[in-house]
Parts: C-alpha cells; sequence; structure tokens
C-alpha cells in the first residue's frame, strides 16, 4: 500500500515539474511548483519522515513559493520570454540532461545499499533532541547565513534605486 | 522494486529535468524554478538515505538545505528585480554583457 502510495505521488511530482518546464505563465508554473513540492511531502509523509513533510510544506511552499508568486505579481506579465518559451540551444540542451540522467541511473544501478543501520526517529519531538543535540552549533549558523541573505537582498534593492 | 532504490531513481529523473529547465527555458523566474526543482530532488534523496539508513544525518542536512534554498531564493528575487529594473526584461537573453 505504502509503495503504491509514494509510486502515485512520485509520478504526480514528475508531471508537475513537466508542467514547470513547460508552461508559458510563470504564475502557472509557480502554481505546477507549488503542487509537486507537495506530491514530495506526501512521499516524505509515506516514508515515515513527518518532520520532513511538514519542513517541506511549511518552508518551501509557505515561505520560499510565496515569495516567489509575490515578486511574479509585481513583474509585468507582457514580457518577451512569456512569448519564446525556449531557448535556442533546446536540442542539445535536451540531449545533455537525458545523457546525465542516463548517467546518473546507471551509476545508481548498484548502489542500493544496505537498509536501517540505526534507529532514529522522524517524529517532531524525537527528531528536534537530537537535532539540538548533535547540530545546535550548526544551526546557529544557519541562522546566521538567514540574516546575511536579509542584508545581502536588502542591500541589492536599495543599491538598484 | 525496492522502495527506496525507486526514489533514489526519482531523485535522480527529477534532477535531471531541472537542469533541462535551467538550459532551455529563457525566462529567467522559470529559471529559478527549475532550480528548485533541482533542489527539490537533493531533498528527495537525503530523506530517502535518512530513512533507509535510520540516522539523522540525512534528515540534518535536508533541514540546512531549506536554509540555504531560502536564502537562495531571497537573494534571486531581488536580483531578478534588479536585472528587471535595468533591462526591463525577464529574459535570460537580455543578461549577455554579464562578464566574468
Amino acid at each position: 500500500m505504502t509503495q503504491a502510495f509514494i509510486l502515485f505521488f512520485g509520478v504526480l511530482s514528475v508531471v508537475f515539474a513537466l508542467l514547470v518546464l513547460m508552461l508559458r505563465q510563470p504564475m502557472r508554473a509557480a502554481l505546477a511548483l507549488i503542487a509537486h513540492m507537495f506530491c514530495l511531502a506526501a512521499i516524505f509523509a509515506a516514508l515515515g519522515a513527518h518532520v520532513m513533510a511538514l519542513l517541506q510544506v511549511l518552508i518551501y511552499v509557505g515561505a520560499v513559493m510565496v515569495f516567489m508568486v509575490y515578486t511574479i505579481m509585481l513583474l509585468d506579465d507582457r514580457d518577451a520570454s512569456y512569448r519564446h518559451v525556449y531557448a535556442r540551444m533546446l536540442l542539445p540542451a535536451l540531449v545533455v540532461a537525458a545523457l546525465v540522467a542516463v548517467a546518473l541511473l546507471m551509476l545508481l544501478q548498484g548502489g542500493a545499499g544496505a537498509d536501517a543501520a540505526g534507529v532514529a526517529e522522524f517524529g517532531i519531538s524525537a527528531f528536534s533532541v537530537a537535532f539540538m543535540r548533535q547540530y545546535w552549533f550548526h544551526f546557529e549558523l544557519a541562522t546566521v547565513l538567514l540574516l546575511i541573505g536579509i542584508v545581502v537582498a536588502w542591500t541589492t534593492i536599495k543599491e538598484s534605486r | 522494486m525496492n522502495t527506496h532504490a525507486l526514489l533514489v531513481g526519482l531523485a535522480a529523473v527529477l534532477f535531471c529535468m531541472g537542469l533541462a529547465g535551467v538550459m532551455i527555458r529563457r525566462n529567467v523566474l522559470a529559471v529559478i524554478m527549475s532550480l528548485e526543482i533541482m533542489l527539490n530532488a537533493v531533498v528527495l534523496s537525503f530523506v530517502t538515505a535518512a530513512t533507509q539508513s535510520q540516522t539523522i544525518e540525512g534528515a540534518a542536512m535536508t533541514l540546512f538545505i531549506y536554509v540555504a534554498a531560502t536564502c537562495e531564493i531571497a537573494l534571486a528575487m531581488a536580483l531578478v528585480v534588479l536585472l528587471v529594473r535595468r533591462h526591463g526584461s525577464l529574459d535570460v537573453a537580455a543578461e549577455q554583457e554579464l562578464k566574468g
């Protein structure tokens, strides 16, 4: 049952990723990307990584994509890139991407790996306690990185005026 | 078929789709969205590895990828607004005079 669930959302995530590549209007592509992210969150939940599913929805859909949608709403929708969707090197680019996909899948064929070496739990409380015990310093560094990101984004906008 | 092997294969396919999007799309917002697909594929492979080995490392790395993605999108959107102000276009072909 779990495998069928994962397969269903896996296929859906590929379909929505294809829509992101093919849709002309960025707003529609952004909505397809949001659906793609929800599909991945469903896969994480099916795997038992509930905290990752929660973070995927809260951070990616709730913060990153909402920010992107706001930016799309700010911009003019009569842009030239809306009429000409694809670059001139479409065919060579697709060939390169297909070759990379084949190479990656060939590399992955031999390395399935062994299951369950540890005993970690991915519920919110168990994950939080284990995370803050082992990665508290990295967590503090991540907050500094976020602060730097805010300052750089603000400076970029301010300098352009 | 093993579920974890299936998911790692799915992550590889999604990564290459994102790569194709970065190379073929002309709209800079679509290019950034394709980059997000690539990041999501990496997150999927980390979560798969974490649940397969039942260790916290993959999940912790996922959290840090989320932080990096948030910073990236904040800076990328600022750059998009800046590029539109300077060139009046979202077309990546309009930025051909970039050097370095």
